[in-house]
């Protein structure tokens, strides 16, 4: 019961928020609404009983890319009066409607199966297991952290003056 | 019903909670929020005292002696002032922002006290990731910062901001960095075990890693020698300039309710926390978040300010480095299984690596071109 409660509380807060980052003219409040949007995100995981993936969904989102979108957005000039107006409108509009369709057609035909077994009591452990482990996915773990390097070395050839 | 109960007795460790404990979670639930908010409050006033009293001690000041014995009532007396001023909200100010800002930035330092433990399983909630819990939940406050600097539509306040931001991103690193030899060590995320795991504290075992984690931590919240963003002599009062009345006294208590924070994360990580001999746990506990808190008062009365330049360059020119050499080396010490058979020898070890790097580094942070960013 409560945990229904809860699911209804935080998906209404998040699609308002959600809501909220497309509507509002105003850039930063646009932003604001984003991370308020991360924040419901990471509760849902708490219902979830995904603790470890809620807090690293509040420090990577919520401490790290939202500050950053908010630095960005403090580095440009008079966006506060609302965003400019883009020619791109029609092909955003058109772009974002075949995004909507292949959603919907995904949810609609996947069979969403109920795990009837308990999560599992201490996450931690079992995530380490499966990222780090025997047979885990410590190819992809290493690949995504090189992935990262390249891409911060990239940024500060890019930024360096000479 | 049955549902909720299985949740939350996943998340929170109730084992810790001893059975002739009256009432169910949430009395549990509404005694320690109550004791939370109690604890910050008091603590907050008492290191105000002693940030004045002290800071004037080592100045050859007097400082404030005249409210009740001592001064000991002039934090009440400044509490009473400032609730009574008027509230002044400049004209262009984004006015929902503005208002919400002190909020958002004041439930972090609070929720913080949640996962840090008073005595054995004496919290809120022994969450089993509660040291991250702490990382995340802290670097939320900078959203109320962002939110004052750009709310009040001030040049000043929006330098403040960035600076604060700039300060954060690079200091969350090193922090972080250090957290994690401390986590190796101890072999859980859970402060409550971390405390558990302190049979000999962890200053000893990780000397690096506790002054990197003073250094960065007094970054993170903007204490002096990084107090940049509220550099008085540069940008007024950074991010809460256009501040007044009970809003401003939000801003002061965020501002020392983070630094005991600060105090009680580095007290439960490096110094055993509720651990000692005769006195009770909490006020052991007490006693090192007093002692770790009047080491600030130390640094901040010692050392000059840097530059914004110098700020960025000590982040990642020092910290950075040293922090990954402290992973690296407490990895290996881990792996050969010394915090448990050699302890003697890590604490020896540690210590003249500390030693070592710090001198070493030192010398080549200045050929790296000191403070400069640009080599």
């Amino acid at each position: 019961m409560g945990m229904v409660v809860s699911f209804w509380i935080l998906a209404a807060v998040g699609i308002i928020a959600a809501l909220g980052v497309v509507l509002l003219r105003n850039v930063f409040r646009a932003a604001l609404s984003l991370i308020l949007c991360f924040l419901i995100v990471a509760g849902l995981y708490v219902t979830l009983s995904a603790d470890f993936l809620a807090a690293v969904q509040i420090l990577v989102y919520v401490g790290a890319i939202s500050v950053l979108i908010i630095l960005a957005i403090m580095m440009t000039r008079e966006v506060a009066q609302g965003s400019p107006n883009s020619r791109f409108q029609i092909p955003a509009f058109i772009v974002a409607i075949l995004f909507l369709e292949v959603l919907v057609l995904t949810l609609i035909n996947t069979p969403w199966p109920v795990s009837s077994m308990p999560p599992t009591a201490p996450t931690t452990a079992a995530l380490a297991n499966s990222l780090f482990g025997e047979g885990g996915y410590l190819l992809s773990v290493e690949i995504a952290a090189v992935l990262l390097l390249s891409a911060i070395l990239g940024a500060v050839v890019l930024a360096r003056e000479k | 019903m049955a549902t909720i109960e299985l949740n939350i007795y996943n998340l929170v460790n109730f084992q810790s909670i001893p059975p002739d404990w009256p009432g169910g979670f949430w009395w549990h639930w509404l005694f320690f929020t109550v004791v939370i908010i109690g604890f910050v409050l008091t603590m907050v006033m008492g290191v105000i005292y002693i940030e004045r009293r002290g800071m004037a001690r080592m100045q050859s000041r007097l400082g404030p002696n005249r409210t009740g014995p001592f001064g000991l009532l002039q934090p009440v007396a400044d509490a009473i002032k400032v609730l009574l001023k008027e509230n002044i909200v400049p004209d262009a100010a984004d006015k929902l922002i503005h208002w919400l800002a002190p909020v958002v930035a004041f439930a972090p330092a609070l929720m913080i006290f949640a996962v840090v433990p008073f005595g054995n399983g004496v919290l809120l909630a022994d969450l089993n990731v509660g040291i991250l819990y702490v990382v995340a939940i802290s670097s939320v406050s900078t959203v109320g910062i962002f939110m004052a600097g750009w709310g009040s539509s001030n040049k000043y306040s929006l330098l403040g901001a960035m600076r604060n931001v700039a300060a954060v991103v690079s200091y969350e690193i090193p922090l972080v960095l250090a957290i994690v030899g401390v986590v190796l060590i101890s072999g859980s995320l859970s402060l409550n075990q971390m405390v558990v795991a302190q049979d000999v504290p962890f200053i000893l075992l990780q000397p690096l890693g506790f002054l990197l984690f003073f250094a960065a931590g007094c970054a993170e919240i903007n204490r002096s020698p990084f107090d940049l963003m509220e550099a008085d002599s540069e940008i007024v009062a950074g991010f809460h300039t256009e501040y007044s009345g009970m809003k401003f006294a939000m801003f002061y208590l965020v501002e020392y309710a983070e630094a005991v924070a600060i105090s009680a994360i580095i007290a439960t990580l490096f110094l055993g926390g509720w651990r000692g001999p005769i006195l009770p746990p909490w006020l052991w506990f007490v006693v090192k978040v007093i002692i770790v808190f009047f080491a600030m008062v130390w640094t901040r009365t010692t050392l000059p300010r840097i530059r914004i330049d110098q700020l960025m360059a000590f982040a990642w020119k020092f910290l950075f480095p040293m922090s990954l050499f402290n992973l690296f080396i407490t990895a290996l010490q881990v792996l050969a299984g010394w915090p448990t058979e050699l302890v003697w020898a890590m604490i020896i070890v540690n210590f003249a690596v500390m030693a070592i790097l710090v001198l070493v580094w030192s010398k080549l942070f200045f050929k790296l071109g000191r403070g400069r960013i640009e080599v």
